[in-house]
């Protein structure tokens, strides 16, 4: 029934399903794969994914919510990822957080209104050498800025917003 | 003449992309003909960008830090006058950087283009793998790796041809050979740099230790922060399998191999291996009891062998060199080189591959240069979350298994966060606590709710409210939550609190009965004040985001200590050193 009424909806998933749904062990792909259309993994889309491929919901919701990749809310258009690893952390990362959050005035994990910018903790990007660090998702692929200060951050961030 | 751009995930994020399109641009307007490529990290990701120019007898001039601007000058010099710039070319303490290492498994990181396969054959790859292949049993194969003393890079450094072994004996209709390229510690990045910088010396581990154990499959497990890394591996893969390297029948030796990636969903305890197994097999990454070992039950209780990339990377050298070769580096019980990743208060911060068995000091001053801005060296925290805080004093340890363990720490992955006076120990052990709790899988309850209550205390205690007895109980509940987890994770959680307490005790006294952060971050033990170094500019009164500071245009400006929350935004813009912080 689920699959019925959700039918159409997801049409982009459907070759996604083909390929995967009856290959065991590949729920972590098919859910990474759907993020990377949606941008998050809607509760319909749960919804639909167990449909086809038979997994529990309850099953889906777990893994989804036991992997700190996966959204269950929207994105904005781009994904600001701050590092908070131990070299970031050391390079004063907690400030940097502070002044992005003060000036997009929300918290990590939040949207701003205009649906512009997402701000998004993570655990390190692999560029611990020009802590702090941050990488940022847009339309344009992912761009990562190192070296940051309090005042080059909300630059980068007005730049960005200024080219859009 | 050639052109080489270094283009690791550090290299671009330092502009090397825009270097390079102006390399390319310049080259086109001029019309010369000089092939330029990409490369890997080289390890000094201080230096980036960097460009390498080789002359035609294959000479390298290796040009650091080059921001677009310069490009103009390197090639109406060099490649048009034929001059070098000494002024951009690396030089000093710099070079001795590279110098000074031991490189095996960074061999070819920054030298070959990763994307492209030729490169890494034209200096004999792959040769070890058709030896191997064509000549050799699989005993032969793990004699070989006995020989050599490899050990475990993920962490741990058990014998890998212990490991192998195993694999081998325990039958199965399919094995498993599996690459753990999860990187979980945060502060690390040797692996990504590997798998960015040489990609293919990792499939020929896999490949032979794939055929040393009777592999049908190999699955490299990658963490979804390193999408380059992910990118190239899968060139690499396609390349590989269109040589013949992969897929049916590889290099004609009758065997069926392939390797497939498949890209973690971040979960630091996916690292474990039982908890990897379950992670691939689309489950919620927990661990469960061992045994029985991945060697007897591992992805869909198959027998199953898990490395860390940089074992992978060791493999091929050992077949190409022998592994009396290899042991000739390091020293009893820790054989051959190991690469640390250096990051935190270090002048030079990057890749410094050594032989096991030099010291911290090689390492962190000889090496990278000692702390940045001349600050005094206080600590480094040696195996992330589940190592610890080896203290100054112990500078000159030598870097073994056993050496290092006895300090309380772990060579773990090899990330060396290097901390400087300004780094609060209470705060570090604070830190990696709130890392550990969030990261735990909450199968065992002294994990899921012993880090939670070690974490509450030390929150406290950094925020001034630690109370008479609060070190007692941290010391108590680490003991508890060690015996009490079962898998690495929440055993080793306790370490970086135990350490610091061990050899900083006296920082988690201050705070707790002076109410006093030496180190000056925890904020609500620190004021900001104004001294008569203030020329009245008003840049602080500007800078503040609560309106906590006063004073006239050329007047004394003074701060409000009810209104500040401590931000330190106007000791970042001061010019005249007169905001105080203590
Ligand atoms: C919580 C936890 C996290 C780990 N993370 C990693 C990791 O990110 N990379 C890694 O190679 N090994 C990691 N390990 C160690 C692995 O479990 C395993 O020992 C290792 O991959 C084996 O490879 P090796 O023998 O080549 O070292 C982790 C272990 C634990 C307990
Ligand atoms: S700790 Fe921030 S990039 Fe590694």
């Amino acid at each position: 029934m689920e699959e019925k009424c959700l039918q159409g909806q997801f049409k982009e998933l459907d070759p996604i399903l083909d390929k995967y749904a009856k290959v065991p062990g590949s729920l972590i792909t098919i859910l990474q794969q759907a993020q990377e259309i949606y941008g998050y993994l809607s509760i319909d889309a749960i919804n639909y994914i167990s449909a086809i491929t038979d997994i529990r919901v309850a099953k889906i919701y777990g893994v989804a919510t036991f992997y700190t990749q996966f959204r269950l809310e929207p994105i904005g258009e781009n994904l600001i990822m701050l590092c908070q690893g131990t070299a970031c952390h050391v390079n004063g990362s907690e400030s940097i957080e502070e002044a992005v959050c003060e000036y997009l005035g929300i918290q990590d994990g939040e949207t701003t209104e205009d649906n512009f910018f997402t701000i998004n903790n993570v655990a390190c990007l692999g560029c611990c050498s020009l802590a702090p660090v941050m990488m940022i998702k847009t339309a344009d692929g992912d761009e990562t800025y190192g070296n940051l200060t309090k005042v080059s951050v909300v630059k980068i961030l007005k730049e960005i917003k200024s080219r859009a | 003449m050639r052109i080489v751009v270094g283009e690791g995930s550090c290299g671009i994020a330092s502009g090397a992309k825009k270097t390079q399109t102006e390399i390319e641009r310049l080259l086109a307007a001029s019309n010369l003909d000089v092939k330029t490529n990409v490369t890997g990290c080289v390890g000094t990701c201080f230096l980036e960008p960097i460009v390498d120019i080789y002359d035609d007898d294959n000479k390298l001039y290796r040009y650091v830090r080059v921001q677009p601007k310069m490009v103009e000058e390197i090639i109406s010099e060099h490649i048009i006058g034929n001059k070098p710039v000494e002024k951009y070319l690396i030089a000093g303490e710099d070079a001795s950087f590279i110098t000074k290492q031991t490189k095996i498994v960074l061999r070819n990181c920054g030298i070959i283009n990763p994307e492209d396969i030729e490169e890494y054959i034209a200096i004999g790859g792959y040769e070890s793998t058709k030896k191997v292949l064509k000549d050799l049993s699989q005993d032969e194969v793990i004699n070989e790796v006995k020989k050599s003393g490899l050990g475990g890079r993920g962490g741990a450094g058990f014998p890998t041809w212990f490991k192998w072994n195993a694999a081998k004996i325990n039958k199965g209709p399919e094995k498993y050979i599996v690459c753990n390229a999860d990187e979980g510690d945060p502060g690390a990045f040797m692996d990504r740099s590997v798998l960015e910088g040489d990609p293919h010396a990792v499939l020929e581990g896999m490949i032979i230790g794939g055929f040393a154990m009777g592999a049908t499959e190999g699955i490299i497990y990658c963490r979804a922060e390193y999408p380059l890394a992910i990118k190239r591996l899968e060139i690499a893969l396609k390349q590989a399998r269109e040589k013949g390297y992969l897929g049916k029948n590889i290099f004609g030796s009758g065997i069926d191999f392939d390797i497939r990636i498949k890209a973690g969903a971040g979960a630091f305890v996916c690292g474990e291996e039982t908890a990897l197994i379950a992670s691939l097999e689309g489950e919620r990454g927990m661990p469960r009891l061992k045994p029985p070992f991945p060697a007897q039950k591992g992805y869909w209780q198959e027998p199953t062998n898990i490395n860390n990339v940089e074992t992978y990377a060791n493999i091929s050298w050992i077949f190409e060199h022998g592994g009396d070769e290899y042991a000739k580096y390091g020293v009893e019980g820790s054989r051959g080189t190991k690469v640390f990743a250096l990051a935190g208060k270090i002048k030079h911060g990057g890749l410094v591959e050594v032989p096991m068995g030099c010291t911290l000091r090689d390492v962190i001053f000889d090496i990278a240069g000692g702390i940045k801005n001349d600050k005094e060296f206080k600590g480094v925290q040696m195996g992330g979350p589940s190592g610890g805080c080896i203290p100054a004093e112990l500078i000159d340890t030598p870097i073994t298994y056993k050496t290092i363990t006895e300090t309380g720490a772990i060579i773990g992955s090899g990330g060396m966060v290097v901390m400087d006076e300004d780094t609060c120990m209470v705060d570090m052990a604070r830190f990696f606590l709130d890392f550990t709790r969030k990261e735990s899988c909450g199968k065992c309850t002294y994990c899921r709710v012993g880090t939670k209550r070690m974490l509450e205390i030390l929150e406290r205690i950094t925020q001034g409210e630690g109370k008479d007895g609060d070190i007692e109980l941290l010391l108590e509940l680490a003991e508890k939550i060690k015996a009490g987890s079962m898998c690495g994770l929440g055993q080793t959680a306790p370490n970086p609190v135990l350490t610091t307490i061990k050899y900083f005790r006296n920082e988690y006294e201050d705070h707790i009965y002076k109410k006093k952060c030496t180190a000056r971050t925890c904020k609500a033990l620190i004021t900001y004040t104004i001294n008569d170094n203030c020329t009245g500019c008003t840049l602080c009164t500007r800078s503040c985001p609560t309106d906590a500071i006063t004073g006239t245009l050329k007047g004394q400006h003074t701060i409000n200590q009810d209104l500040c929350i401590q931000c330190g935004r106007c000791e970042e813009v001061c010019n005249f050193n007169a905001i105080i912080r203590e």
